[in-house]
């Protein structure tokens, strides 16, 4: 079973992410903030990270930056979920190393779609 | 709704579609049709049914029959279909047409989004294409969801279905709430309203149809009609895409399954198979 690292603040938005994943079998680790998911990653590291953007403490693209400039480990492949929804956002993301970008709101068939792309499903 | 009256309606969509209703989708009549009635200043489904019984109102049969269809779709839906176009069919192509001329037919176009899939995947490598005549040709029944094509432009969630976010920087622009399709993709496909029971002459040969999820509303002679035409205007080494859920299997020989590649069919009597490295 893949492990899927659900980032964000929002407790309603992780347990609708959570359920739509548990559903097409993924293992859930939740994080509240940037920081948190990089606690998270030093523990346990996740197959594939589902990053919101703005969060307090530390932001999506922060921690995706440092995640990607962390050297020997296995990169995880991260999807963006966040409410930024223009190109210039969508594309700062991509040049950090996001691998797939969701537009909320999402639905079970978006994130399905996004995973298959990026060969998790 | 009355059984005759189902049966009316039922014999209707058939003639004029191929559209195959069994009783059991009364529902999708009565909660499609409803609205229809009342757009047309009609209080019921009755008014409505009395109006086409009455009357051969070949706009408002046309609006009926337009209800009626299913369009949904996405970018890339299903993937396997384009995956092999990508690696097999195209390559095979390639080497098949000296006179490098393709023509590709997406036979239930719908909103677009299978014939623009196609476009993409040719785009993303043009340097290969370049000097060859390519034509994208996107049938549809349904005059209303071919507007939307021919616009090119689709909201956050239908872009979100199925299309890499990639191929989203690459090829559409944000336009406040929609994105749309760039000027180079979308002219790269012409649409044209078209019906798959009338005479496929006009429309000319294809190397490759794709015709999916179409036939699942035909019933079986509807199928093999459809079927043995499109084998008509297919060369021997084309080739023909159907949807998940649909077979050429005890319909027609003249057609059959590529053993390994799910949807896709060639012609019996053709090489397409070895053409493109199945055999």
């Amino acid at each position: 079973m893949k492990l899927c690292l659900v980032v964000d603040d929002s407790k309603v938005i992780r347990k609708v992410a959570r359920r739509i994943l548990e559903e097409i079998n993924f293992e859930i680790e939740e994080a509240v903030d940037g920081q948190d998911a990089l606690d998270a990653c030093e523990r346990n590291l996740p197959d594939v990270v589902l990053l919101d953007w703005n969060m307090p403490v530390m932001d999506g693209l922060e921690f995706l930056k440092a995640l990607r400039a962390k050297d020997g480990i296995q990169q995880p492949i991260v999807v963006f979920c966040t409410t930024e929804n223009d190109m210039s956002h969508i594309r700062m993301a991509i040049e950090a190393g996001a691998n797939e970008y969701i537009m909320k709101p999402f639905d079970r068939e978006i994130i399905e779609a996004k995973f298959t792309q990026v060969g998790l499903i | 709704m009355k059984n005759q009256d189902f049966e009316f309606l039922a014999g209707l969509l058939k003639e004029k579609s191929g559209l195959m209703l069994t009783p059991d989708k009364v529902y999708l009549l009565e909660s499609r049709l409803t609205p229809l009635s009342r757009k047309r200043g009609l209080e019921t489904l009755d008014a409505l049914i009395q109006k086409l019984r009455m009357s051969r109102d070949e706009a408002l049969i046309k609006d009926v029959t337009e209800a009626m269809t299913t369009n949904e779709s996405f970018f890339f839906r299903d993937n396997t279909p384009f995956d092999i176009f990508k690696n097999h069919v195209l390559p095979a192509m390639e080497k098949a047409r000296p006179n490098r001329k393709l023509r590709i037919w997406c036979a239930a176009a719908s909103t677009g989004q299978e014939p623009y899939s196609l476009a993409i995947l040719l785009k993303e490598n043009w340097a290969k294409w370049q000097g060859w005549n390519i034509e994208i040709v996107g049938t549809d029944i349904c005059t209303q969801v071919l507007e939307k094509a021919k616009a090119g432009t689709y909201s956050q969630f239908e872009v979100q279905r199925g299309l890499p976010i990639q191929m989203l920087i690459k090829y559409f622009k944000q336009e406040g709430d929609v994105w749309r399709l760039n000027d180079d993709i979308r002219n790269m496909v012409t649409y044209r309203p078209f019906n798959l029971l009338s005479n496929f002459n006009i429309l000319g040969s294809f190397d490759v149809i794709y015709c999916r999820n179409v036939l699942i509303y035909f019933d079986q002679p509807t199928k093999k009609d459809v079927l043995e035409r499109m084998h008509g205007v297919l060369p021997k080494d084309g080739t023909l895409f159907l949807g998940a859920a649909e077979t050429v299997l005890g319909i027609t020989d003249k057609l059959r399954p590529v053993r390994g590649q799910r949807g896709m069919y060639v012609s019996t009597e053709g090489n397409a198979e070895e053409l493109m490295g199945f055999k």
